[in-house]
């Protein structure tokens, strides 16, 4: 057994490997290096606890194998593409797992002190564990659901999609009202049981919104902090402790459900906070500092990268939390907008990049739908054997999560340095010849600067307008996430080039070959 | 210092620590961040894994511990191994 000085010795080292992995994120060049060190750290830490006392196999074993292959097949498998819907689901086992420690310390402390009594700092904790792991928890759910689009959606669902969505209802339904009889009838259980069934059941609505949400989210808010104080008050009642992790879970749902589209990376980002601080606080619930400080890093992160989502949609957290984005009554109508729309062909497209020095290719969520980022590759290498200066410009809030499409384009081969980020490359944006937007839409839209009334005015933008010529690769005139018209697609110097994103592109590189 | 004062310094300064690290990060890297913090924060495996593997423990405890290191493994495992793969894409020219 190794004395509890040496553990909380190897406890400090694995937090500075902790740290030093995310300095290291820096720069592509020592992140790979960062994150094994993580890994490293991790390992340690596991390592030290598991020699720390004498253990009781089976469980741990059965536990580490169900995670390891869950975890392993998960990662090894998910596409590029998928990325955001994946991080979305792992923020929810983070969550999950510091609510159901925090659950565990509970009840193993009112066994352990029938006597006395937990102490202040452990109950305290115990509810900011119990709140934010299960807002994290259920909000990082439906927003995984969002994301693999079989939530709060009217359309037919594939088999899996079907079996996931039910599953996790009958799932929440069945254990929270199975648990709350096994306790006996009360107040308590009753309300536990009720917010399980409400969870189930919101989940199952095919609408992101229902009237008398709004209510129901402060209702939810206010009782969970009331539950909490009690808890605080009366740390041996485990029934507390459930029905405030079940209200906080109606919570959780009904902050994300509403929330769509190009508003996911606020949403991703925060869950990210909040799965770090639920880590945070659960160790204090068990006084342990490697727990705290390893949260507070994840939350410091996703503290930051809310805050540079927010900022490059010019609003705020609580205007994407509560608002509703789309057009307002001063938004002009499209077929105004739309009357002076060139819509050109893979050939013309083809004849205009001949002679041409500068190309800037501006991605969105599009180019990831369409999985073109592989045909982008092929066209950018075409056109730089061609002598073209090729380059990307990437929005950050591009995608459905921070930093999407750089993935997506690192996964296609493309070197790091060619991707440029928004402020890098507006300066510059006159000297382009010919600008290609795949898959995108809000995030050039010109109105964000000449607009005020607009709804994504004072949004900064990829400011593609001021290219000499612009190409852009979309299916239809329809509206991005904002759901206003875009006047960039009729100016004079913009080409609208229709198409699936990978179709097109395959038809533009075959065009240019043959000229 | 009491207990709860020195926690309560760490966390603040961690998150301090946090901050200063983060905000260097740049853009093209923020997915694999965002992956890789996930992976860190399956730290709560620990506390699973005391709470699991004690010898007298409440059963209600532990079956709820149990299910606590199998969420925390899937972080660790998944968030570390697809971090991996993401970084390991980044190519210089």
């Amino acid at each position: 057994m190794l004395s509890q000085h040496l553990v909380n010795i190897i406890y400090l080292v694995a937090a500075v490997l902790f740290i030093l992995d995310l300095q290291w994120m820096a720069h592509p060049r020592t992140a790979v290096r960062g994150n094994l060190v993580g890994t490293l750290g991790m390992l340690l830490a596991i390592a030290a606890t598991l020699l720390s006392q004498q253990q009781d196999w089976a469980y741990i074993l059965i536990g580490i194998a169900a995670g390891t292959v869950v975890g392993a097949v998960t990662a090894l498998r998910v596409k590029m593409t998928s990325m955001p819907e994946m991080v979305g689901l792992f923020n929810g086992f983070g969550g999950g797992a510091s609510v159901l420690v925090a659950g565990a310390a509970l009840v193993a402390a009112s066994h352990a002190l029938s006597a006395g009594e937990a102490s202040l700092q452990m109950r305290i904790a115990t509810v900011a564990s119990g709140i934010i792991g299960s807002v994290t928890f259920f909000g990082s759910y439906v927003a995984f659901g969002k994301l693999a689009e079989f939530l709060a959606v009217r359309w037919k669902l594939h088999p899996w999609q079907k079996l996931v969505k039910f599953s996790f209802s009958l799932l929440v339904a069945a254990g929270g009202i199975w648990y709350g009889l096994s306790l006996g009838f009360g107040p308590l259980s009753i309300l536990m049981m009720l917010s399980a069934a409400a969870i189930a059941g919101i989940l199952l609505i095919k609408k992101d919104r229902f009237p008398g949400m709004d209510t129901v989210k402060i209702l939810t808010a206010v009782l969970s902090i009331v539950l909490g104080v009690l808890l605080v008050q009366h740390a041996d009642n485990f029934l507390l402790f459930w029905a405030l992790v079940g209200v906080a879970g109606v919570l959780g749902v009904l902050l994300t459900i509403s929330i769509g589209g190009a508003d996911m990376p606020v949403v991703i980002a925060l869950l990210n906070s909040y799965s770090g601080l639920a880590a945070a606080a659960t160790g204090f619930v068990i006084d342990n500092t490697v727990l705290i400080i390893a949260g507070s890093l994840v939350g410091a992160s996703g503290i930051i990268l809310t805050k540079i989502m927010c900022k490059a949609m010019n609003r705020s957290l609580v205007n994407v939390l509560f608002g509703v984005m789309g057009p307002t009554s001063e938004t002009p109508d499209a077929e105004e907008v739309y009357t002076t729309v060139k819509s050109a062909s893979a050939e013309e497209v083809a004849m205009l990049m001949d002679g041409v020095q500068r190309v800037v290719v501006v991605p969105g969520y599009g180019m990831a739908v369409a999985q073109a980022q592989h045909a982008v590759r092929d066209l950018a290498n075409l056109l730089e054997s061609n002598g073209v200066d090729v380059e990307f410009a990437i929005h950050p809030v591009a995608g459905r999560m921070p930093g999407h499409m750089n993935v997506l384009l690192a996964e296609a081969d493309i070197p790091y340095e060619k991707l440029h980020e928004m402020d890098e490359i507006n300066p510059s944006m006159a000297q382009v010849d010919v600008a290609i937007v795949v898959g995108a839409n809000d995030v050039v839209n010109p109105v964000a600067r000449t607009d005020p009334s607009s709804p994504i005015a004072g949004m900064p933008i990829i400011d593609v307008d001021k290219a000499r010529t612009v190409v852009v690769i979309k299916r239809s005139l329809s509206p991005g996430f904002a759901g206003i018209p875009n006047p960039l697609f009729a100016a004079d110097n913009v080409l609208m080039y229709f198409g699936d994103g990978k179709k097109a592109i395959l038809d533009l590189i075959a065009a240019i070959k043959e000229l | 210092m009491t207990d709860i004062v020195m926690l309560l310094t760490v966390f603040v300064l961690a998150i301090y620590v946090g901050f200063a690290v983060i905000a260097k990060v740049p853009p093209t890297l923020h997915t694999p961040l965002m992956s890789g913090s996930n992976a860190i924060s399956g730290i709560t495996i620990i506390g699973s894994l005391v709470l699991a593997g004690a010898l007298h423990e409440a059963p209600l405890a532990k079956l709820l511990a149990t299910i606590g290191v199998a969420f925390a493994t899937i972080n660790v495992v998944g968030g570390f191994l697809v971090t991996h793969r993401m970084l390991k894409m980044f190519k210089r020219k």
